[in-house]
C-alpha cells in the first residue's frame, strides 16, 4: 500500500482513511482472536498450567526446601540410569526397525498406480486408527508363552520349549514397532510421491545405472521425509507408556512407566515431575533441532492421514 | 500410469520390492485380523484357528454390567468431546487460515501442543490439576481433557479443507451485505462441511481410544472402556477382550470409511 503516495495527493483525507483502515484491521484481528481464544484457553489451562505447576514442584525436595535433589537423583540412583538406558535402547531399536520395514513399504506405495496405492494405504491407516490397547492385546495373544507363534512352532516341531517373546524386551520392541510404523511410513510416502521422475530420467540419461540412480538421486530426495518420520517415531518412543507397561512383564521399565510409578505408587510428585520436565526437554530439543536442520514441522504427520 | 513415476529398476528387483512391501503390510494388518477371528472362538484357550465357533465372548461382553457401564461412559464422553471440540477447532482453524494474525508460530505451537508433549506428562498434569478443582472421576473432566487431545486433529482437518476453499467467496458475500456470521454459515460452512464432519469423527475416535490420560483421571462410576481394558490386561488375558477389541476395530473401520467418504465428496 502506497500510503505515502496517497498522502502526497491529499494529506488530510487519506490520513483519516489510514485511521479507519487501521481501526478496521484491529477490529478484524480482535474478532479472529476471539475465535481462537476458547481453544487456546482450554489448552493453556489443561496442559500448560499443570506442567508449569509440576515444574515448580520439581524444584523442591520432600522437606519443602528449594533444591535440585529431584534432578540429582537421575545421576546418582542406578535404577534411574537403568530406566534411561532402557528407554533409549528401545527407542533406537524400534526406530531402526521402523526404518527397515517402513522404507521398502513406502517405496512400494510410491511406485504403485494411484488406485492400488490408495488400497494398500488402508493397511497403514487402519492400524493407525485402531486403539493402541487393541493392538497391544493382539500382540500379547500372538507372542505370549502359550500364544500363537509358540504353539505353532511347537506343533511344527521346530522348538520344544516356548520362546520368551512377550513380557520382555523383544515383546516391547515388536509391539511398539507395529504401533510406530505408520508414523514413519506416512511422511516418507508423502515425500517420495513428490520426487520428480524427470530427475531420475536425467540421471539415467547421463549414464547412471539403476542402482546408482536409486542411491544418488531417489534416496537423497527421500531423506527429508525419512528424517521427519524418524524424529517423530523416536520422540514418541521416548514417552510411550501403554505397550511397555503391558508387554514388558515388569522387567522393561521405560521413562513413562517410571513417571507413573513415582507419582501413583509412591506419590512422590517432585520426583515424577522432574522426570516429566526432563522428558519434555529432550522431546522439544529433538524436535527443535529437527526443525532447525530441515525447516519442517514434525507434526505434519497428523495432517497427512 | 505406473511407468510415469517408477524407479528404473528391473522386473526382478520390482518383484522383490513388492514382496517385501507385502510382508510389511501383512505385519501391519495380521494382528487385527487374528483378533477378529479369535473373538468367535468357542474355547477359553486362545487358539488359532479356533477349533469351534461361538459368540460366547460377545455374550460375556454384553452380559457384564461392568463392561457395559464402561462402554456407556466411553460413548458419552466421545460424543460430548466431538460436540465440544468440533466448533472450537473449526473456529481456531478459520482464524489461522485468514493468516493476518501475529504470533502464528506461538498459536500453532499451543494448539498442537497435545500432539507433541508426552501424553504421560499430560496425564499426570491433568490429574494433578483436577485433584485441586475436583474434576477427577467426572464426565466433565474427561470431556475437557479429551477435547484438548482432539482439538489439534480437528484444527488440522478443517484447516486442510479451508486451504482448498477460495476465501474470496466469503468476501464477496460480505461485500454484498452479509454479516460475518451469516457469510460463514451460509457460504463457507456448506463448502467445508465435509472436513468439519471428518474432524468431528476424528475427535470422537480420539476420545474413544484414549488410554493414558483416562487412566489417571477416570475411575469409579466414570471408568472408561479403555481404562477397564488396561486394568484387565494387567491381570490376565481374558478372551472377552478379543470381542471388545473386535467391536473397536469395526468402529474404527466404520468411522474411517465415513471420514473417507466425506473427504471424497469434496
Amino acid at each position: 500500500m502506497s500510503i505515502a503516495g496517497l498522502r502526497d495527493n491529499d494529506g488530510r483525507k487519506s490520513a483519516l482513511n489510514v485511521h479507519a483502515l487501521r481501526a478496521d484491521a484491529q477490529r478484524e484481528s480482535l474478532g479472529l482472536l476471539a475465535l481462537l481464544s476458547p481453544g487456546l484457553v482450554l489448552v493453556f489451562a489443561v496442559i500448560i498450567v499443570p506442567i508449569g505447576w509440576l515444574f515448580w514442584l520439581s524444584l523442591f525436595d520432600e522437606a519443602g526446601q528449594l533444591s535440585a535433589a529431584n534432578y540429582a537423583r537421575f545421576f546418582e540412583q542406578a535404577s534411574y540410569i537403568k530406566t534411561f538406558v532402557t528407554t533409549f535402547k528401545v527407542a533406537f531399536v524400534v526406530t531402526g526397525a521402523c526404518v527397515l520395514f517402513g522404507y521398502p513399504l513406502a517405496c512400494m506405495l510410491s511406485q504403485l498406480p494411484r488406485r492400488a496405492a490408495s488400497i494398500c494405504l488402508i493397511f497403514v491407516i487402519l492400524p493407525f486408527w485402531t486403539s493402541v490397547l487393541v493392538r497391544t492385546y493382539a500382540w500379547l495373544v500372538i507372542l505370549q508363552r502359550k500364544g500363537l507363534i509358540n504353539s505353532w512352532l511347537i506343533d511344527l516341531g521346530v522348538i520344544s520349549q516356548p520362546l520368551p517373546l512377550a513380557n520382555n524386551f523383544a515383546g516391547v520392541v515388536i509391539g511398539m514397532t507395529h504401533i510406530m510404523l505408520p508414523f514413519l511410513v506416512l511422511p516418507l510416502y508423502a515425500s517420495m510421491k513428490t520426487i520428480d521422475v524427470d530427475c531420475l530420467r536425467a540421471g539415467m540419461n547421463l549414464g547412471a545405472s539403476p542402482a546408482a540412480t536409486f542411491r544418488q538421486i531417489f534416496f537423497p530426495l527421500s531423506l527429508p521425509g525419512l528424517a521427519s518420520g524418524v524424529v517423530i517415531v523416536f520422540v514418541l518412543c521416548l514417552g510411550f507408556f501403554v505397550t511397555p507397561a503391558l508387554m514388558g512383564g515388569g522387567k522393561v521399565i521405560m521413562w513413562a512407566m517410571r513417571m507413573e510409578q513415582t507419582t501413583s505408587l509412591y506419590s512422590n510428585w517432585g520426583a515424577g515431575a522432574a522426570l516429566g520436565v526432563v522428558l519434555l526437554g529432550v522431546t522439544l530439543a529433538l524436535l527443535g533441532l529437527f526443525q532447525r536442520l530441515l525447516g519442517a514441522r514434525a507434526t505434519g504427520v497428523w495432517s497427512q492421514r | 500410469m505406473s511407468m510415469e513415476n517408477s524407479l528404473p529398476i528391473s522386473h526382478r528387483q520390482r518383484l522383490w520390492l513388492y514382496a517385501l512391501g507385502g510382508l510389511v503390510m501383512l505385519f501391519l494388518i495380521a494382528p487385527s485380523v487374528i483378533i477378529v477371528i479369535m473373538s468367535f472362538s468357542g474355547s477359553t484357550l486362545l487358539e488359532f484357528p479356533p477349533q469351534e465357533w461361538s459368540l460366547r465372548w460377545y455374550e460375556s461382553y454384553f452380559g457384564s454390567v461392568e463392561w457395559r457401564d464402561a462402554t456407556i461412559v466411553s460413548v458419552k464422553v466421545a460424543v460430548m468431546t466431538a460436540i465440544v471440540a468440533t466448533p472450537l477447532g473449526t473456529a481456531a482453524a478459520y482464524a489461522i487460515n485468514v493468516g493476518t494474525l501475529r504470533l502464528t508460530g506461538a498459536i500453532n505451537a499451543l494448539l498442537t501442543a497435545s500432539l507433541i508433549i508426552p501424553v504421560i506428562l499430560i496425564g499426570i498434569g491433568t490429574f494433578f490439576l483436577y485433584a485441586r478443582i475436583g474434576l477427577n472421576n467426572t464426565l466433565t473432566g474427561l470431556v475437557i481433557a479429551h477435547t484438548v487431545q482432539a482439538l489439534p486433529l480437528v484444527v488440522l482437518t478443517v484447516l486442510s479443507g479451508l486451504r482448498s476453499y477460495d476465501m474470496n467467496q466469503e468476501k464477496v458475500a460480505r461485500n454484498l451485505g452479509a454479516g460475518r456470521f451469516s457469510a460463514f454459515f451460509q457460504v463457507t460452512m456448506p463448502q467445508i462441511s465435509f472436513s468439519i464432519v471428518s474432524g468431528a469423527l476424528f475427535a470422537f475416535i480420539t476420545s474413544f481410544d484414549e488410554v493414558v490420560v483416562s487412566l489417571f483421571i477416570s475411575g469409579g462410576e466414570t471408568t472408561t472402556l479403555t481404562r477397564r481394558m488396561f486394568n484387565a490386561l494387567r491381570d490376565q488375558i481374558d478372551p472377552t477382550i478379543a470381542a471388545i477389541s473386535t467391536c473397536l476395530i469395526v468402529l474404527s473401520i466404520v468411522l474411517l470409511s465415513a471420514a473417507q467418504l466425506f473427504g471424497r465428496e469434496r
